[in-house]
């Protein structure tokens, strides 16, 4: 049950922007919302958008600006299920795993996909920080079963062996970036 | 009005057929147990918020349906059923799923014998598991000094939640996760000795099961008793004594202190003596100190200091409020700095070591006695706390029952009290103890009575104003250290009316500390309260001062009360501290280890005094002058200096009252310097 003891320095995967910015960013949003403990979900969501996920050290910080018990901030940041408290890759991988992508073998998908990036039950993100796999409970395309979503981007019918195709055409679009 | 008579109509509502009255209960819930109807509940404690979560108090409301009985409100007229089949059926499913997901340890379990889940199972008649057990054991955390937290006995029902941030005004503790995930945690998982927590134990004292228990000390004192080169002496808080009967099946308030000691010295003690020797002489240190500052025009309130979980607070919170902080050592360290003066003198020690074991009814009292400035050439001055159902449970480990025993007397010197350090136990008694003192210093002369009923009772914040000739002295007492607040914010805005303040973080003082026997007796607090103050009245002498062996001790030790000797025996300091730990927001581009290291701390202190506008100018000036390379910038949570923000320091140098300008001037020095040497091996 413990949270992971990644390192979770800031700057990481924030693209052109300097990490000073991204700090500014976050008591911009806390002045957006006048400090507002009530705005405690809104303030996290932009928080997210802005890290792509929620450092522990941002949430100790939104707390302390807040004036809330930083358990109660952790609470919350780890009951729904949208905030990420991990770092997540630049591609995040979706595969559905409800009921109709299930009986379409998802499970054979998810498989391959995370053999290919040496991922796992427990481990989502590649080292490198470039891949996310995540399982999720139905995404609303039953008759496109079974379904991957990469960085929103809906992928109908995947096999196996497409799911791994689509991984390889990034990591080759990786390389020549 | 029909024939002249006007009948007040008492308002009733019925209960399984039975007619009740409506007199002001919060909900149904309080209706039948008041009728003597015990609705099972997990979720629900009188004093805090209804949650409404557990599903066991379940009712059939009629024309409404099954609902939980603690959130519906009481109406005249309405009409519930508290024992159906459906109702039997739900509360025994609630049951055996959250045993399907307990840990069943119960042999092993401290709270066995007073584990409202095991005593439910059994009154719902459960047998066997007919859900397959989904248990995935959970790491247990034993790091804080007063606590341990085993997640696997916790049924989730939220009053240890509640509690902490409710009545502490803490929240060090609090639901994480989802679904089968969904834990009480402190903040980021970390352990309970890495968090805000006061050690104040209240969670143990609402928590329902064994998931939040005092840390026992009990084999280290069996080592100690037996251990042939030590001298073993104990020390029991005026609390004790009207505790430890119910351990033993007596009813609440029972006074059993000749049994205690009796007990103490059954199980090798060599002396026991009273902490409320060393609770008069707080009387008299804490007493001078307060009509110094009265008549000197010193800082005002003085605040009480020997609740070591108000303590921590005020360290943790209220850093403005320090030095309104009583410098009084607590009762229970000016036994261990006393006893280690005085006994030697008393007890032939043969080169023996002297043992100080303290019997507490609280969890904070474990940390206290733990904490460095406590400790001297590493010997502390109280080896170890156990509690009052501690000791209960070492005198059954041997086969003794209290009722079977002998009463016996404390042994002298440091045996000998007076009421008012008995009273210490109770909320409101601190003050009580001090007036009896500051009246007749005031006065000239004894006061014709010395019970000041004005400040007892059982609000959470009360005040009193005791006229002494033509002084007026304005006290206020706190229970629940939520409800200190108020007053800190007075004292902020300038208009604190009070000159001494009582804070006891227990509801109802040390008497309901967490380190009590168990109880779900809602009546316990008044009846242990009463008990002390009966305590009080069967003794000699009501006032500290009267106390001749205390007198003696000063004459022979420390010279008057409030002398420079007392003050370096029988005083402490107190720091201010981070609340949490080991979390620094790294706000420059990833460390080499050679570049120049500035935190700026955005604790809540600081941040008053400006601290972010600080980080974002220097965030800036790093950024214009092409130092991201060079510099390495960190916001940090308190560096434990928070009067003097904005606290910054370069490469662990700290600068207080820190401005831009300071800093850059720091860093351009860092920078000129020659790395740091590394030590050559
Ligand atoms: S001991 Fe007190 S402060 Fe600590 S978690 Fe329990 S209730 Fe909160
Ligand atoms: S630790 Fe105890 S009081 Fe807290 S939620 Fe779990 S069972 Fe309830
Ligand atoms: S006591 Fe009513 S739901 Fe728990
Ligand atoms: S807030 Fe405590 S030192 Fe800054």
């Amino acid at each position: 049950m413990r949270v992971e003891e990644k390192q979770t320095t800031v700057d990481r995967e924030t693209g052109s922007q300097t990490i000073g910015r991204s700090f500014e960013k976050v008591c911009e949003i806390l002045d957006h919302h006048q400090r507002n403990p009530a705005m405690l979900i809104p303030i996290l969501q932009a928080v997210q958008a802005e890290y792509r996920y929620l450092p522990k050290e941002a949430l100790a910080y939104v707390a302390t600006s807040l004036g809330l018990p930083p358990a109660r901030v952790f609470g919350v940041a780890t009951f729904y299920a949208h905030f990420a408290l991990s770092p997540k890759g630049k591609y995040v991988i979706h595969v559905c795993d409800g009921t109709a992508c299930h009986v379409k073998n998802s499970q054979g998908l998810v498989d391959a996909i995370r053999k290919r990036l040496g991922l796992s039950e427990d481990k989502h993100t590649t080292d490198d920080m470039l891949f996310t796999v995540e399982t999720v409970s139905c995404v609303g395309a039953c008759g496109l079963a079974p379904v991957a979503v990469i960085n929103e981007a809906v992928h109908r019918q995947v096999s196996p062996q497409a799911g791994v195709a689509a991984i390889e055409k990034i990591l080759e679009s990786e390389e020549q970036a | 009005m029909k024939n002249g008579i006007e009948q007040p109509i008492a308002e009733t509502m019925f209960v399984d057929g039975r007619e009740l009255p409506i007199e002001g209960e919060r909900n149904v819930l309080e209706i039948a147990r008041k009728a003597g109807i015990d609705i099972p509940t997990f979720c629900y404690h009188s004093e805090l918020s209804v949650y409404g979560a557990c599903r066991l108090c379940l009712v059939e409301v009629e024309g409404r349906g099954v609902q939980a009985s603690c959130s519906v409100a009481p109406e005249p007229g309405l009409r519930v059923k508290t024992n159906t089949r459906q109702v039997r059926d739900i509360r025994k499913i609630s049951i055996e799923l959250l045993l399907a997901n307990h840990d069943m340890n119960c042999p092993t379990c401290v709270r066995s014998a007073s584990c409202r889940l095991r005593e439910l199972s059994e009154r719902m008649g459960i047998e066997k598991l007919r859900y397959k057990a989904v248990h995935t054991p959970r790491e247990i955390d034993r790091s804080a000094a007063a606590l341990v937290r085993d997640p696997n006995k916790c049924v989730l029902c939220g009053d240890c939640v509640r509690a902490c941030h409710e009545i502490q005004g803490v929240g060090a503790i609090d639901f994480a996760f989802r679904g089968a995930a969904s834990a009480v945690v402190p903040a980021f998982c970390h352990n309970l000795d890495a968090v805000e927590c006061v050690n104040c134990g209240l969670c143990a004292t609402v928590c329902p099961t064994g998931a939040l228990t005092p840390k026992p000390e009990i084999d280290s004192v069996w080592k100690d008793l037996d251990d042939p080169d030590t001298v073993v002496v104990a020390q029991m808080a005026p609390a004790v004594r009207v505790g430890l009967g119910e351990y033993f099946g007596m009813p609440a308030g029972t006074i059993t202190t000749g049994e205690a000691v009796a007990a103490l010295k059954a199980i090798g003690f060599d002396k026991v003596y009273d902490t409320a020797f060393t609770a008069d002489m707080t009387v008299l240190e804490e007493g001078e100190e307060f009509l110094a500052r009265f008549a000197g025009g010193g800082r005002l309130p003085l605040f009480t200091s020997c609740c070591p979980a108000w303590v921590k607070y005020a360290e943790q919170y209220h850093h403005e409020l320090l030095p309104h902080l009583s410098s009084c050592k607590s009762p229970q360290q000016m036994f261990g700095t006393v006893a280690r003066r005085v006994l030697p003198n008393h007890i032939p020690l043969d080169g023996k070591r002297l043992v100080v074991v303290a019997v507490m009814p609280c969890t904070a009292k474990k940390y206290e006695a733990k904490q460095e400035k406590f400790i001297t050439d590493g010997q502390p001055d109280v080896d170890h706390v156990i509690t009052t159902a501690e000791l209960g449970l070492m005198l059954r480990q041997v086969g003794l029952k209290l009722d079977g025993l002998e009463p016996q007397s404390f042994d002298m010197p440091l045996g000998f009290k007076s009421g008012a350090g008995v009273i210490f136990g109770v909320s409101g008694g601190v003050t009580e103890a001090v007036l009896r003192y500051a009246v007749e210093k005031v006065h000239g002369a004894p006061p014709a009575d010395v019970t000041f009923h004005e400040v007892r009772g059982e609000a959470g914040l009360r005040e009193a104003a005791i006229q002494v000739d033509d002084v007026e002295l304005r006290v206020a007492i706190v229970q629940g250290l939520a409800n200190v607040r108020a007053i800190a914010d007075q004292i902020r805005d300038g208009n604190c009316p009070y000159h001494l303040v009582e804070v006891m973080s227990c509801p109802g003082g040390c008497v309901c500390g967490a380190g009590q026997p168990h109880t779900f007796n809602p009546a316990a607090r008044r009846l242990r309260t009463r008990a002390i103050y009966n305590s009080d009245k069967t003794l000699e002498f009501h006032k500290a001062q009267d106390n001749p062996e205390l007198q003696r001790c000063y004459a022979e030790h420390f010279g008057e009360a409030g002398s420079h000797a007392a003050h370096q025996a029988l005083h402490t300091a107190y720091r201010q501290r981070r609340r949490l730990h080991e979390i620094d927001l790294s706000v420059g581009s990833n460390g080499t280890a050679d570049r120049v290291r500035v935190r700026v701390c955005v604790g809540t202190g600081c941040f008053l005094n400006g601290s972010q506008e600080l980080l974002r100018q220097l965030i800036g000036h790093v950024e214009r002058n092409g130092l991201e390379q060079r510099v390495a910038v960190s916001a940090t949570f308190c560096m434990e200096n928070c009067g003097h923000g904005a606290n910054v320091s370069v490469n662990d140098t700290p600068i207080e009252r820190c401005s831009l300008e300071d800093v850059c001037a720091a860093i351009e020095t860092a920078l000129a310097s020659p790395p740091a040497a590394v030590p050559q091996l």
